[in-house]
């Protein structure tokens, strides 16, 4: 049952994007389709996973003060991986992801689960934080990716859902759209949560 | 060329490509930092800083180690090319953390006040995605040496325009009634959204 909640843990209640606010950069670049977003929710769940894992298994022999450096070489590591899998299996998305696909190790979520988890966790807790981390940040991609793609092309996943006569907003696509689509989700799930605590009072 | 080369870059880093607007790099610091224009200030000159030195020297370790020419060290010593591209992004990343490590202990040395002042903004640019950006996008964009420094030291001062800018806005709105859900990062990502807007204006420079 604990393995089932550090699972859940990650897609609402600590959400990566939405509540801990972390891995922000590639949010708001690739979510400009559903595609992207599928690609890079998932690159980077796979890097979390490979981190997590090595990491809670070598935790006990990294001396303490090089621990930050081991763990970016583990992360940069697995990031190569997906890196060059991606390029030879999926080339078009690896081009459309462009630097964000190297990026993947800054990105703050991974850094973050290896300090704050998997240093402190066994292997198989650190494997349901992984992926339920992963899914978390791979639905909150989606989630702004749809918005996006929906109002700036009319489509999701490149099928035409709001029909032939719908002009697109261009501005959803562009860089401004990113900004301004987090913003509102972020405002809406303040706004369920103060009213979910209203109602407990 | 020459001249006119390194202008356009300064000008499209700064404005029309600008680092955090429209790359969406460097985003933590750019919400994290924005909230007072002391600690923008600081931030920003610090980046300024990292990102020249650290594009040059990525730049440098790329051309000597990894890229296979016969300008490259391993060539010098076996007279054999080895291609150690794949090797970029986990080279990089080491660089730039122990690169940032001896910036702070070189500045401390030799200038205490400079490091007062940038001293708690250094570690944290190690995680700063812009660095390791930077350093990638120079190699992708085939800039040479001096180049790939010109574009490192204009981005750092489009990602302090836009730190600063954002800083003096959020002061302001701190004084303003706003929606209880909105308050936070939720209004600062919206105020990036329309600053976002107006730095479209600039796309349409062209040369």
């Amino acid at each position: 049952m604990e393995l089932k909640k550090e699972f859940l843990k990650g897609i609402y209640k600590e959400n990566p994007i939405f509540r801990i606010m972390l891995g922000l950069c590639p949010t708001l670049a690739v979510t400009s389709s559903v595609e992207n977003a599928i690609g890079m929710g998932l690159a980077a769940s796979f890097v979390l996973l490979v981190s997590n894992s090595i990491i809670s298994l070598i935790k006990g022999l990294i001396p303490d003060k090089i621990r930050i450096p081991s763990y970016i070489v583990v992360i940069a590591s697995a990031v190569t991986v997906v890196d060059l899998v991606m390029a030879a299996y999926l080339p078009s998305l690896h081009k459309s992801l462009g630097i964000f696909v190297p990026l993947i190790v800054v990105n703050c979520i991974i850094l973050g689960r290896a300090e704050a988890f998997a240093s402190k966790n066994k292997l198989f807790p650190s494997i349901a934080d992984a992926l339920g981390m992963g899914l978390g940040f791979t639905l909150a991609l989606m989630l702004l990716a749809f918005f996006r793609e929906l109002l700036g092309n009319g489509t999701v996943l490149g099928i035409n859902i709001l029909g032939e006569s719908y002009k697109p907003v261009l501005l959803m696509i562009l860089p401004p759209g990113a900004f301004l689509t987090l913003g509102l989700l972020l405002g809406f799930f303040n706004f369920m949560d103060i009213k979910k605590q209203n109602k407990e009072k | 060329m020459g001249a006119e080369k390194l202008l356009v870059i300064v000008v499209s880093a700064i404005f029309i490509n600008n680092i955090i607007l429209s790359r969406f790099l460097g985003i933590c610091p750019y919400i994290g930092v924005s909230k007072k224009l002391g600690s923008a200030i600081g931030m920003g000159f610090a980046v300024i800083f990292v990102l020249t030195i650290a594009s040059s020297v990525t730049y440098l370790i790329y051309v000597l180690f990894l890229y296979p020419s016969t300008n490259n060290f391993w060539y010098w010593i076996t007279g054999k090319m080895y291609d150690l591209t794949y090797l970029r992004t986990i080279t990089f990343i080491l660089v730039i953390a122990s690169l940032v490590q001896l910036v702070e202990m070189v500045v401390q040395k030799i200038s205490p006040p400079l490091y007062k002042a940038l001293g708690i903004y250094l570690p944290l640019i190690t995680t700063n995605c812009a660095v390791l950006g930077i350093s990638v996008l120079n190699i992708e964009e085939n800039y040479n040496f001096i180049e790939s420094t010109i574009h490192g030291f204009a981005v750092g001062i489009g990602f302090t325009l836009v730190l600063i800018l954002m800083a003096g806005l959020r002061e302001k709105l701190d004084l303003m009634d706003l929606p209880k859900p909105f308050e936070g990062p939720a209004i600062a990502f919206i105020l990036a959204g329309l600053m976002s807007i107006a730095f479209l204006g600039f796309a349409g420079l062209k040369f």
